[in-house]
């Protein structure tokens, strides 16, 4: 494994990282999704993941997320070991995720969804009205032209439902946050938007590990770069020092470039 | 009855678009204004069909559907399908069914039955008529409803096994376990004071409310009304969001207080049998007038225990945590998973409220029968799902409400008091129920595409 060294501003390689993930395993029967990947996560810095499909990105991030704790492995908090076994457990840590398939409620309006799991009360009931009110607050921060706070979620636009599941995520001021391809759905303006939120998301000093298929959101966005192959970290490079073919060669091939072969190289150039 | 109206519009020369065209513009008012409102349109439309029900049966009967006596009769039938159509709509929204209500039903029932006929006054000796064996029964009732709705919401919930399969079993063993220790007995009389939980008459003692404590009923039920309309104007006002029209406040509000009366008012009009009169004045030394005594009954026992139950269960619903997570299981159980819901607790939950019900409406149907049978509750599981289904509630989870599920009961209650009016066979009934039922699902289905 390499030694990182990072160029974000103010991060020091001394510096504890905000988030550790030590050699985690995750296996579903006899598939092993993710087998011994360890990455860690600086704060105010984003970490892309990348690989093809079924390279264990999305395994691998819901064990920190606590959707499904891992088999074996450590995963550490500013240094200090914690358990991770429930999406409570994250959310507590201040751990956020911003699911791929949004994860929202859709029968429930935007407020119930930023709000779920975690609704504000009065006197032992639903403070209904104080939970519009912060969702209005933070949503709008998102997408100023959101109105539709009352109507169920399923009736709103994919960016509009985007924007629900960004609030939830960022309302309860996550310290760390994991964005599942948070473009996929969306138009040239809302990827904008999504972009604006996460420089400055980052320059709050949130830690975010994103997600994508999309290599080039990933170079826009991340200081650092994890490749993944068929469940294992092929390395993880700072994006400086890197081509974006010569990613998209670890993608496809499961080799860090110096490791690369002329003729594999010949191969990914047709 | 959509495809007659072009024909009919081409015939008079105008093409069948300009009519659709003019009825939208004709219509554009009437939807303003139930915006205003903020009234659900598919509650409205089923206030629609159930005064359409009303109307039509009384005018084929010849005006003996809308009388005091079968209005009075009617709420009393419906209380205790509408009592379990409560907790069954929260079942259903979590995307799970139980089908063994009726059995609990009758499981319970024999259970309080023989607590206070059998138990208090034999096996601990203390005789019959305590004036607390009403109370024992209907606590140990409603606590072993929670101990067996419990037991299989946590099969559902923690052993994976569907709820289909949990409540189907349900159903037989509990039905199973009433006839192995009843060994087909029946169990009557019950304590009186238990007995007016029926709503029916002991003597001169009256399972109803009376004249005067209905009046107060009505005007608490319209005091709560109107002050929790005010309390939520003045909350929205505080944050700053959107308020409705004054007057569609004031509209809502004297609707509403408006049903209330009309339903004390009604209740009221219905008078006790002449005989319970009779001995009535005589008790009390009234002179009976010439025309008979005329001693309004009031509202039931049986629907203030209603009551009761729905703004229970409404509040557990809308204004609890429990009834949020309830609703967001049902709308996409992965993202309550995800954002941290005990999605099992809950659930498990969801199945002990609907045997707590099931325990009182056993209570209310024991007492009006003043006896437990075995057959007690058979096929109450029918009225139930099918009274939270025509109220609205959605069988893909998420969607339901518990006055729908009432307004539901009332409705099938409703087509099977007016068919009886009418001398309708029973085989005929049900297939006249069976058809509503499925035409209500499917016209709500269309209705939903349409919108969408």
């Amino acid at each position: 494994m390499l030694i990182h060294t990072t160029d974000a501003p103010g991060v020091t390689p001394q510096r504890v990282p905000l988030v550790e993930l030590r050699n985690i395993h995750v296996a579903f029967g006899g598939v092993r999704a993710v087998a011994g990947v360890t990455l860690d996560l600086y704060p105010g810095e984003v970490v892309g993941v990348v690989g093809g499909n079924g390279a264990g990105k999305t395994t691998l991030m819901r064990t920190l997320s606590g959707a499904r704790p891992p088999d074996s492995g450590q995963i550490l908090l500013n240094g200090q070991p914690v358990m991770i076994g429930n999406p409570r457990d994250a959310k507590t840590l201040g751990i956020e995720t911003i699911y791929q398939t949004l994860a929202l409620a859709d029968n429930l309006d935007a407020p119930a969804n930023v709000f779920l799991g975690r609704e504000l009360e009065a006197a032992a009931t639903l403070d209904d009205s104080a939970m519009e009110s912060a969702a209005r607050k933070v949503i709008g921060r998102l997408n100023p032209n959101f109105k539709n706070f009352k109507t169920p979620v399923l009736r709103l636009s994919g960016g509009q439902r985007q924007a629900v599941a960004i609030a939830r995520a960022i309302h309860f001021n996550a310290r760390a946050l994991i964005m599942d391809e948070p473009t996929a759905a969306l138009g040239p303006a809302e990827t904008a938007q999504v972009h604006d939120l996460i420089r400055q998301l980052k320059s709050e000093g949130i830690g975010i590990f994103l997600v994508s298929h999309d290599i080039h959101d990933v170079f826009d966005l991340s200081e650092r770069i994890s490749v993944m192959y068929h469940g294992k970290l092929v390395e993880t490079v700072n994006k400086n020092d890197v081509t974006t073919d010569e990613v998209l060669g670890m993608i496809i091939l499961g080799k860090p470039p110096t490791k690369l072969t002329r003729q594999e190289l010949a191969e990914l150039h047709g | 009855m959509g495809a007659s109206v072009p024909s009919e519009a081409s015939g008079a020369g105008g093409p069948a678009r300009s009519f659709a065209t003019t009825v939208s513009s004709a219509l554009a008012p009437v939807t303003g204004v139930l915006r205003s409102l903020e009234i659900d349109t598919r509650m409205l439309g089923m206030i629609a069909a159930l005064i359409v029900i009303w109307i039509s049966f009384n005018i084929v009967s010849g005006g003996n559907f809308l009388t005091a006596r079968n209005l009075w009769n009617l709420s009393v039938q419906s209380a205790s399908i509408a009592i379990m159509a409560t907790g069954m709509v929260l079942i259903i929204v979590s995307r799970n069914i139980d089908l063994s209500v009726g059995s609990m039903l009758g499981f319970l029932g024999y259970t309080m039955a023989m607590i206070q006929a059998v138990w208090i006054p034999k096996n601990l000796g203390l005789g019959f008529e305590q004036p607390y064996a009403w109370v024992i029964t209907l606590v140990i009732g409603i606590a072993l409803g929670f101990a067996v709705g419990g037991l299989q919401g946590f099969i559902v919930a923690f052993g994976g096994v569907p709820s289909f399969i949990v409540t189907l079993g349900g159903l037989l063993v509990w039905r199973g376990l009433l006839f192995r220790y009843a060994q087909g007995q029946t169990i009557a009389p019950l304590d009186t004071t238990f007995q007016m939980l029926g709503g029916g008459t002991v003597g001169t003692r009256v399972g109803a409310l009376g004249e005067w404590p209905s009046w107060i009923l009505g005007a608490l039920i319209c005091l709560g009304i109107v002050g929790t309309l005010i309390a939520s104007r003045r909350r929205k006002r505080r944050y700053g969001f959107p308020v409705r029209p004054m007057w569609a406040e004031v509209l809502v509000g004297v609707v509403a207080c408006g049903v209330v009366i009309g339903t004390v008012w009604v209740a009221n009009n219905y008078p006790l049998p002449p005989a319970v009169a009779e001995q009535y004045a005589q008790e009390h030394g009234i002179q009976a007038p010439p025309g008979g005594l005329f001693i309004p009954t009031g509202v039931a026992f049986p629907v203030v225990i209603m009551l009761i139950v729905t703004l229970v269960v409404t509040f557990l619903a809308t204004r609890r945590r429990f009834g949020r997570y309830v609703y967001a299981i049902g709308g996409n159980p992965d993202a309550a998973a995800l954002a941290g819901i005990n999605v099992r607790r809950t659930i498990m939950l969801t199945f002990a409220l609907m045997g707590s019900l099931a325990a009182v409406s056993a209570a209310v149907q024991t007492a009006r029968l003043n006896a437990a049978v075995t057959s007690l509750g058979t096929q109450n599981e029918l009225d139930v799902i099918s009274a939270a289904v025509i109220g609205g509630t959605s069988f893909s989870g998420g969607i339901g409400t518990v006055p729908g599920a009432i307004l539901g009961a009332v409705v099938m209650q409703s087509l099977r008091s007016g068919m009886v009016l009418l001398l309708v066979d029973s085989p005929t009934q049900d297939i006249v129920v069976g058809i509503v039922l499925v035409a209500a699902v499917g016209l709500d289905a269309l209705f939903r595409r349409r919108v969408s």
